[in-house]
């Protein structure tokens, strides 16, 4: 099939109707507000459900409701707005729901600005609610790449029973690029024998709760949730790499999202006009994340340092730090507050770690 | 390749309307540049009340330099999508000595700020043109950019005196993919009776089409990634 120019943030909804989406339920808020507006439009279409709610916190409710009942459930804000769906997002990973959120970041804290961010990695990564859960993270670079991951991301969910966040930034939601639909693979799914949709015969309904009143019941339950994650990190890690095979890069750069691309022009600028070679490091999955695979790049000969570059005052860099783990030093560039780092910026900081010295 | 902008025969106050992702800030931005060597008082209004991001007014410095007034938001509000009209705006309608170009913002939503304006509109040397992209999926058929184009006219109360074809697949875009646009527009044209304006597209690829009835416009491109400046 022929090319299409989609924007973002309209292709990530035509994904989720093509990966089988029931229920969407979303409030607006810029820059995802396209999201809704798509599906308001065409989930009637499809004789799906779309319901615009009161609230952030009722549309994660809403899906949290329809997960339990067994449907394929969506919601989407932008941070301000995700922030208010934590409480939600917690009871889905208690109660063990798939549910697929998208997050199309802005700057924060607070109310922030409506320009693109990154600073919702730490919420994103470390469950962001209370309790003891993770949501599964990925984080597209291009439109193609959101579409195929926002596909994925209900396959994964199923799988999981855990909700999947797919944290993109606003210049993903809001660009446009040529997308090709392809036609997937069928994938394998646990039936949803759980869902709380009557008891057809058996002996108890099936009840769907987080709460877990008896303590060393709720014990068990985390360490079984945490069984999942241990499952995720062994089975679902995805990154991309640049310039780092065969070419002995002086330098890694570890970003994702629109950071990433703007790391892949700094790697081409810094060889013309420093000489330096860089390498590009990308974690497509945010959690679980790539430790080891990023430690093994930057446990190689010749590699100076890693930098972590993001939208944010320093977030990702914890991670890299971790995988990295003492095989290099690791410095953060970043802009934050809905500004985007300019190619030249990071070019010109890569290039002064590599000469000595830069950087924290 | 032989392309001036007085071929297009503009009047004073060019409207530029379209789908969602049509290009019409591409082309507002190179048109305001074009006919900045040629008019005396050339203004771009960025009128774009529905996208947050990739507006003309991001070329503010850019356009400055080419001597080219921008009438957009106050600086306070660059970022915000509030759905202000800035009053500068009635410099447009009042200063006959002015040649506009009114860069609207996208669809149905975007055009219906013009309707407010539309008696004083209706008082000058005017037109609206609806710009063309057979590459997005809503107006990738006849059908389809039929009801975008009329949607544009009727919620603005104007008609579209000419179609500007600029089908394009962003970074992706081959001759091909402009000559299918063309067939398209040719269509739509002929089902409405509204003439093709010109047809505009990257000045490297627009060199290689071959010889059109209607104008060719060469176009650079200015509202770039982040990654690409």
């Amino acid at each position: 099939m022929a090319k299409e120019l989609w924007k973002g943030n309209e292709a990530i909804a035509e994904a989720a109707i093509r990966a089988g989406c029931d229920c969407f339920f979303g409030y607006p808020i810029t820059p995802q507000n396209e999201i809704p507006e798509y599906m308001s439009l065409h989930m009637p279409q499809h004789g799906k459900v779309f319901v615009q709610a009161e609230s952030e916190v009722a549309a994660i409710n809403m899906v949290y409701g329809a997960a339990a009942a067994g449907k394929r459930a969506m919601t989407s804000s932008s941070s301000p707005g995700i922030s208010l769906k934590q409480e939600g997002i917690s009871y889905i990973a208690g109660a063990e729901l798939p549910a697929v959120i998208i997050n199309m970041s802005r700057g924060g804290p607070g109310l922030g600005t409506i320009q693109a961010s990154q600073a919702d990695y730490f919420q994103s990564t470390r469950g962001g609610g209370n309790g003891d859960y993770r949501t599964m993270v990925l984080a597209p670079q291009s439109i193609q790449e959101a579409v195929d991951l926002v596909q994925d991301a209900f396959d994964l969910a199923d799988k999981y029973r855990n909700p999947v966040l797919i944290l993109a930034d606003g210049m993903i939601g809001q660009m446009m690029e040529p997308i090709e639909w392809k036609q997937r693979p069928s994938v394998e799914l646990p039936p949803k024998d759980w869902a709380a949709t009557g008891r057809h015969g058996r002996e108890k309904n099936n009840f769907v709760t987080s709460l877990r009143i008896d303590a060393p019941d709720c014990e068990l339950h985390n360490v079984h949730i945490q069984s999942k994650y241990d499952r995720m990190a062994e089975e679902e890690l995805r990154y991309e790499t640049i310039g780092c095979d065969g070419q002995e890069p002086e330098i890694i750069l570890a970003s994702y999202g629109t950071t990433a691309r703007i790391c892949w022009s700094a790697i081409n600028r810094l060889e013309r006009k420093y000489g330096i070679k860089a390498g590009l490091f990308r974690p497509i999955t945010l959690f679980p994340f790539p430790y080891d695979q990023l430690h093994q790049i930057a446990s190689r000969p010749g590699v100076k340092a890693v930098i972590s570059v993001e939208m944010s005052q320093g977030q990702m860099v914890d991670d890299v730090k971790l995988a990295v783990n003492g095989a290099a030093p690791v410095h953060f560039f970043g802009r934050a507050g809905g500004s985007i780092p300019t190619v030249d910026e990071v070019a010109d900081f890569a290039a002064s770690v590599v000469k000595g010295g830069a950087g924290k | 390749m032989d392309f001036s902008v007085r071929d297009l025969s503009l009047p004073r106050i060019s409207i530029i309307v379209g789908h969602t992702g049509s290009g019409k800030t591409e082309f507002a931005v190179n048109l305001a540049l074009a006919l900045a060597e040629h008019c005396p008082r050339p203004v771009l209004a960025d009128l774009d009340v529905v996208n947050p991001y990739y507006r003309s007014r991001e070329r503010r410095d850019l356009l400055k330099e080419k001597g080219i007034e921008l009438i957009a938001s106050s600086q306070a509000c660059l970022d915000a999508d509030l759905p202000s009209m800035p009053a500068q705006l009635n410099a447009v309608f009042d200063d006959p000595s002015l040649t506009a170009i009114l860069d609207i913002g996208g669809s149905v939503q975007g055009a219906r700020v013009l309707a407010r304006y539309r008696p004083r509109i209706l008082a000058q040397s005017q037109g609206v043109y609806f710009v063309l992209n057979g590459c997005r999926p809503a107006t990738s058929t006849l059908e389809g950019a039929l009801i975008s184009m009329e949607g544009i006219s009727q919620i603005m109360g104007l008609p579209v005196v000419g179609i500007i074809n600029n089908s394009h697949l962003g970074c992706e875009t081959t001759v091909e993919t402009i000559l299918d646009g063309i067939a398209l527009a040719e269509a739509l044209s002929l089902e409405t009776g509204v003439p093709i304006l010109c047809h505009s597209a990257e000045a490297h690829l627009a060199c290689q089409l071959p010889p059109q009835s209607s104008p060719v416009f060469p176009m650079t491109r200015y509202m770039k990634h982040p990654w690409e400046l």
